[in-house]
């Protein structure tokens, strides 16, 4: 079985909402739509105090090259435009929508069948993928249309479906497999035809057997789609370590995926890019998993954009007691939410409740040079010396010492025995480097 | 016989490598020799040696070569020494020396624990700046001091120091020398060098919250909600407001205290004042 070169972690893997079916979470009176992602320009609204909008209907214009529209997920009275809190604690600008009935826009294709053809041109599928607002929705939330899009010169081979879900906890894309895997497949012949590729390979992890199975069997009648079994490991959901596990290409440092041939998508994106293509349907719900050991019932949801994510908890049956740090996405890779009135963005994944004796930081101790750090790091850099370098604002040594490539995985602060603090210091140094760089190349 | 000429040979080639190495090094030092003007010397010894880059300077030399250089003394000041240094320096130099009024830091952030409740709990690293760039802190106010002490850290004078009690810094007026390190260390940009004032009185607006006023009211009692009433007092046109925010222009200010009286959240701050007449009521019925 294959897994990436460099590093890697096996955090305990506490799939309790595995083999859940998805539930549709009930439809809010209220909902907030933000108009602002975790990554690109904000969307400029295109409507306004008042107006009477319908599920689908697009309530915000993209307004850059990494920037996503933004459609309304529910249908009912714009009652303001207004800031809302976001994840971190920040106001954007966001649409309050009341909700009114449950209107679809005629265009909308509802029916459960699956459409299998599709007769539209690389160039109209792109531009269906855009008008549709679609993000990644492994977290990142960049836009998949850009990634379609490969600057000129460039031209990719294969594409890679991201079905590895390494995330600790999370389980809504292995339960969309399951439940959609003809969908998905269409889904990558679609994304296969834009990109005007042959082959697409997908991965997924070994502990999703039930997963693979379905897709091996299916994918056969498929021309081109390969499934492929991956180790499981941590952070085998990354990019740039799934291409290396799938293709053994690495990206050079600074580079994106196409520079060695690979596009990689994640399925759940692949699953909305079926959804926009095939049956006209924008981003406006997606698959979450509410989750924790004490959860009273752990499960995925399906749930429509701008919730807040206090709804969809109090129907998953709330925050169970003792709940130390409630984190938004995985356990790894996300983080802990102020409180739970945010509304549910394109990015979030899942709710996990953590124990309040797990959520305590434990006391930082001296580095002991054990390097357990360097040993785990995918993309093999030194975060014992990255973080030193941070911690005296060295930023051109940090440059020099690529703190760039960090992909923010955590498996350094999760691996350290002193309990340092590894990534929140990379981090900060990433920020700052990454703005001198910035002001560099805009002069 | 044999140890003798051991030690005559090594004497002799080390006395004349000696000899070679010191005639380049002499010819070297004489060739190459840079001259600096011995008036940066004087200069620096003038200066205060705090190396606290606050005149824009990599430190005091950098400063004594910069003033050395310049046809005027303008625009070059150093803060910790202030117009006595400058004049000093000016002497040396016989240059004239343009007096500033001297400076001091104050901290545009009253959200203590007990006008600005906390929310959550942050357990990561004690450090402004990692908190800054992971949230927006423990309270509702996304604007105001974290306190954690990252001014603290970068003030080599010992002025700013956080309040344990309240999580707020606090200048110390004798000690600051307004040199701007805390302000650039504040990841909030709460820290604002402002001019001392006669007898260190001061007024200012103690907030930089930019929120619609009852975002900002909801988060704090003391926020300034931008309601514009100290705008329209004013009399010496000292004070806008932009984006929900008053601003005290220390240039204009008279420190006539209207602004202060009228503020309807306390969010305008007036430091080293003697306290207010009580108005009896006798005034009062007048």
């Amino acid at each position: 079985m294959r897994t990436f070169r460099i590093g890697g972690i096996h955090p305990a893997e506490n799939k309790f909402a595995a083999g859940k079916k998805i539930k549709t979470a009930a439809i809010p009176k209220q909902v907030v739509i933000p108009l602002a992602h975790y990554i690109g320009t904000p969307a400029d609204p295109i409507v306004k105090r008042g107006d009477v909008v319908m599920v689908g209907q697009m309530i915000g214009q993209a307004s850059g090259f990494i920037s996503a529209n933004v459609h309304s997920s529910v249908s009912g009275k714009v009652v303001k435009m207004d800031v809302q809190l976001d994840a971190s604690g920040y106001k954007r600008p966001a649409v309050f929508i009341e909700v009114e009935g449950d209107e679809w826009l005629e265009t909308i294709d509802r029916t459960p069948d699956i459409k299998r053809e599709c007769t539209l041109s690389k160039q109209e599928i792109v531009d269906k993928i855009k008008a549709a607002g679609i993000v990644g929705l492994g977290g990142a939330t960049f836009p998949a249309h850009v990634k379609l899009m490969p600057p000129p010169g460039k031209k990719a081979e294969v594409l890679i479906i991201n079905a590895v879900e390494c995330e600790s906890y999370l389980t809504c894309d292995h339960q969309l497999m399951l439940e959609h895997a003809e969908e998905i497949l269409v889904g990558v012949t679609i994304l296969m035809k834009a990109l005007e590729v042959n082959r697409a390979i997908i991965g997924i992890e070994n502990n999703k057997k039930d997963a693979i199975q379905l897709f091996k069997k299916l994918a056969v009648n498929y021309k081109g789609i390969e499934v492929e079994t991956l180790k499981v490991q941590y952070p085998q959901g990354g990019e740039k370590q799934l291409i290396d596990a799938l293709l053994r290409r690495q990206v050079p440092s600074g580079t994106i995926p196409v520079e060695v041939g690979a596009v990689v998508q994640n399925v759940a994106t692949t699953y909305a890019v079926y959804e926009a293509v095939q049956k006209n349907k924008p981003m406006i719900e997606r698959v979450m998993t509410i989750t924790g050991k004490d959860a009273p019932s752990p499960g995925n949801y399906r749930v429509r954009l701008g919730t807040y994510l206090s709804s969809v908890v109090e129907e998953a049956g709330g925050i169970p007691e003792g709940t130390g740090k409630i984190v938004g996405g995985g356990p790894m890779m996300g983080r802990s939410l102020m409180n739970l009135n945010i509304p549910m963005a394109k990015g979030s994944s899942g709710v996990v409740f953590i124990r309040e004796a797990e959520s305590i930081r434990k006391p930082v101790k001296n580095c002991i040079r054990c390097t357990k750090c360097v040993t785990v790091c995918p993309m093999g850099l030194e975060p014992y010396l990255l973080m030193a370098q941070s911690e005296r604002n060295m930023w051109p040594e940090m440059e020099t010492n690529r703190t760039m490539d960090c992909i923010e995985c955590g498996s350094c602060s999760y691996t350290c025995p002193s309990n340092r603090p590894l990534l929140d210091y990379i981090r900060f140094g990433k920020s700052t480097v990454g703005g001198i760089i910035r002001s560099r190349t805009s002069k | 016989m044999i140890t003798m000429s051991i030690v005559l040979i090594s004497l002799i080639t080390l006395g004349v490598i000696g000899a070679v190495a010191s005639i380049i090094l002499f010819v070297v030092a004489k060739k190459f020799h840079v001259f600096e003007d011995p008036r940066i010397d004087e200069v620096e010894a003038a200066l205060p040696a705090a190396n606290c880059g606050g005149c824009g300077f990599p430190g005091c030399r950098g400063f004594a070569d910069a003033c050395v250089k310049s046809d005027e003394l303008g625009d070059l000041f150093c803060p910790v020494g202030g117009n006595d240094t400058m004049s000093k320096v000016a002497l040396i130099l016989g240059k004239t020396a343009v007096a500033q009024a001297p400076k001091v830091a104050v901290v545009r952030c009253d959200g203590t624990c007990e006008h600005r409740p906390r929310y959550n709990e942050y357990d990561g690293v004690k450090h402004c700046f990692i908190a800054h760039n992971l949230y927006s802190g423990e309270t509702n106010c996304s604007w105001g001091c974290l306190g954690f002490g990252d001014c603290e850290l970068s003030c080599e004078f010992d002025a700013i120091k956080v309040n344990p009690v309240t999580m707020i810094p606090e200048v110390d007026d004798d000690k600051c020398t307004a040199c701007g390190a805390c302000v650039k260390a504040c990841p909030k940009l709460l820290i604002e060098l402002r001019k001392k004032g006669p007898k260190s009185r001061r007024i200012y607006v103690g907030c930089r919250n930019e929120d619609k006023g009852h975002i900002t009211k909801k988060a704090c009692d003391v926020g300034c909600i931008g309601c514009a009433k100290c705008f329209k007092v004013c009399p010496h046109e000292a004070i806008t407001v932009e984006n929900n925010l008053a601003f005290i222009n220390d240039e204009h200010c008279k420190l006539c205290r209207k602004c202060v009286e009228v503020c309807p959240t306390n969010a305008i701050k007036e430091i080293n004042f003697p306290p207010r007449k009580v108005k009896t009521e006798a005034v009062l019925n007048d």
